[in-house]
């Protein structure tokens, strides 16, 4: 039998499928449909410092192969996390990643000391949200703020810090490096790409907050170039993720540079999707004659 | 507990020019539902977002969907016919209490067919409230009539029943009928909102079948937000569809 274990940032997983925050929740949900340690790790829904109510309905709209999304972060607090969710989580044999927001450095840093504490497996820095005024995508534009973001938030934490990068700049190995340079463990990539949809007859946007972050399988090819280029530019591990909902996905995502990948809006047509997207994985693996999926990682052959 | 099974479809048929009727060899997805739950059908495979539609009847491990075409999923799904095969998840959503000796039950529109299965689903007496744009969007009055002791309809254009809107039937029902426990509703916001009203005045508790665009229909993305009358955000798919009508904020 096939190695099905990664390693990111010095942190195991069985296997490296990950499920993507904010598309799993806290895992309560599809822990109904599978057993939750059937995945290598669950990065859940984003945190913020105090419970957060998100942005007024409609948060959804369907595009070709894709769908634009505004939730805007809403989610119970880091306290409430810890108090509630994160014991339930702890039952089941599975990294957990917890994914952060702030409005301010500061905020990032006392996340990550709580989490720390906590007992969270890694954190994982957002600095990317498209659909929140303050923190979010602010800082993960701006290499250095970026920067910034991610030296409070190492400086705070025990566990390894990972960052999570948007899609939404010129150059994303910019920011890449000032973040590789701040010390972050290991990089996520990409966000959702800002998007928008309009009614022709109502002439309104679909999303009530006008545009919102597009993923699904259309932005699979824009993952796997700024996987690519990121793994090139830089040395830390990457969790590749963006519109995998196959297999084959998934392994384009490790070709180009990751070392475990999320699923995310795939659930949402199957909620199986990362359990079957790591089979079919570790079937092409093993059709290569790999002994460890591992050694997809990087594997590219570039013209 | 909700399942993801690929469903035979048994029977198809449009019901009038603008909705169809779809009964599914379910297994446990029928067995399991409750009133006022709902089930999440993939739609082709170039539609990333399942479609919620509402339980409109059960028998045995048969479930029964209508559902009006009203975009592009609606519309493949039109096209299904007998012997094709759905993918399904369900059922899903919190459902309509039932307690009660005696309740009205109240439908507009698409919101219509759920209140069958709710009417089957009761022990209790039901009375039923239906209201239609026109008559050529009338549909299920016939097994509302084997379901319920007393159905009244309007139309909006007066084209069947009476002329008129639903809160009207409610105020109608509830001065025939003496002591209803319950009145339960499903259909557009604004005549949810005009019933609620009415049985806040009545002082007759009230539940609402509340709708929303929606993601993964479990409860795990968060979209299908409703904001609620403390100034939260609960979501239709998990903590609804039906919600009690004092738990809704209707301002919006």
């Amino acid at each position: 039998m096939i190695d099905q274990s990664v390693c990111l940032a010095g942190v195991t997983l069985k296997n490296p499928i990950v499920a993507a925050s904010g598309t799993f929740g806290f895992g309560r949900e599809y822990g109904t449909f599978y057993d939750l340690s059937e995945l290598g790790a669950i990065c859940v829904k984003g945190l913020t410092p105090r419970r957060r109510e998100g942005n007024p309905p409609p948060r959804i709209a369907e595009t070709p192969m894709g769908i634009i999304n505004s939730v805007g972060l809403q989610n119970p607090g880091v306290d409430a996390f810890i108090a509630a969710e994160l014991p339930e989580l702890r039952r089941h044999d599975v990294k957990i990643i917890a994914n952060i927001s702030g409005d301010t450095p500061e905020e990032y840093g006392e996340m990550c000391e709580k989490l720390s504490a906590a007992g969270v497996d890694l954190v994982e820095v957002n600095i990317s949200c498209p659909n929140v005024k303050a923190g979010g995508l602010a800082y993960g534009t701006k290499p250095e703020l970026a920067a910034e973001v991610t030296a409070l938030a190492k400086r705070h934490s025990t566990v390894p810090v990972m960052v999570k990068l948007s899609p939404n700049v010129t150059d994303i190995t910019e920011i890449a490096k000032a973040v590789a340079e701040a010390g972050a463990d290991a990089l996520s990539l990409i966000n959702t790409l800002r998007g928008m949809r309009i009614d022709v007859n109502t002439r309104r946007p679909i999303l009530r907050q006008n545009t919102g972050g597009l993923s699904g399988p259309a932005v699979l090819p824009v993952a796997v170039r700024m996987v690519w280029e990121v793994a090139c530019a830089v040395k830390l591990p990457i969790l590749g993720m963006g519109g995998v909902s196959c297999g084959s996905d998934a392994v384009q995502l490790m070709l180009a540079g990751a070392s475990a990948v999320a699923v995310g809006t795939a659930c949402f047509t199957d909620p199986y999707a990362p359990v079957k997207v790591r089979d079919e994985l570790t079937q092409i693996a093993q059709s290569q004659g790999h002994g460890r999926v591992a050694e997809l990682t990087g594997g590219v052959l570039p013209w | 507990m909700s399942l993801q099974k690929i469903c035979e479809i048994i029977a198809a048929e449009p019901l009038t020019p603008h909705a169809y009727s779809i009964t599914l060899e379910a297994g446990r997805i029928a067995e399991e539902a409750r009133a006022g739950q709902f089930v999440h059908i993939r739609c082709g495979d170039g539609l990333l977002l399942r479609r919620p539609i509402s339980i409109c009847d059960v028998n045995g491990s048969r479930l029964r969907i209508v559902f009006e075409v009203r975009g592009e999923g609606t519309r493949w799904l039109a096209l299904r016919g007998a012997g094709e095969a759905l993918d399904v998840l369900g059922p899903l959503g919190h459902g309509f209490d039932l307690t009660g000796e005696k309740l009205l039950l109240v439908g507009g529109g698409i919101g219509v067919p759920p209140m069958l299965h709710t009417a089957n689903c009761s022990g209790g007496e039901v009375h039923a409230a239906l209201g239609f744009r026109s008559a050529d969007r009338a549909m299920l009055i016939s097994e509302f009539q084997q379901a319920a002791k007393t159905v009244a309809v309007a139309s909006d254009d007066g084209s069947i029943g009476v002329h008129g809107y639903v809160d009207g039937l409610v105020r109608e029902a509830a001065a025939r009928e003496n002591g209803f426990s319950a009145i339960l509703a499903c259909g557009p916001k604004p005549m949810l909102r005009s019933v609620a009203a009415v049985a806040a005045e009545l002082q007759i508790p009230c539940q609402v079948s509340m709708e929303e665009r929606m993601g993964c229909g479990v409860g795990a993305c968060l979209v299908c937000a409703c904001k609620t009358a403390d100034g939260h955000y609960r979501h239709a798919c998990k903590d609804g569809p039906v919600f009690r009508a004092e738990e809704v904020c209707w301002d919006d």
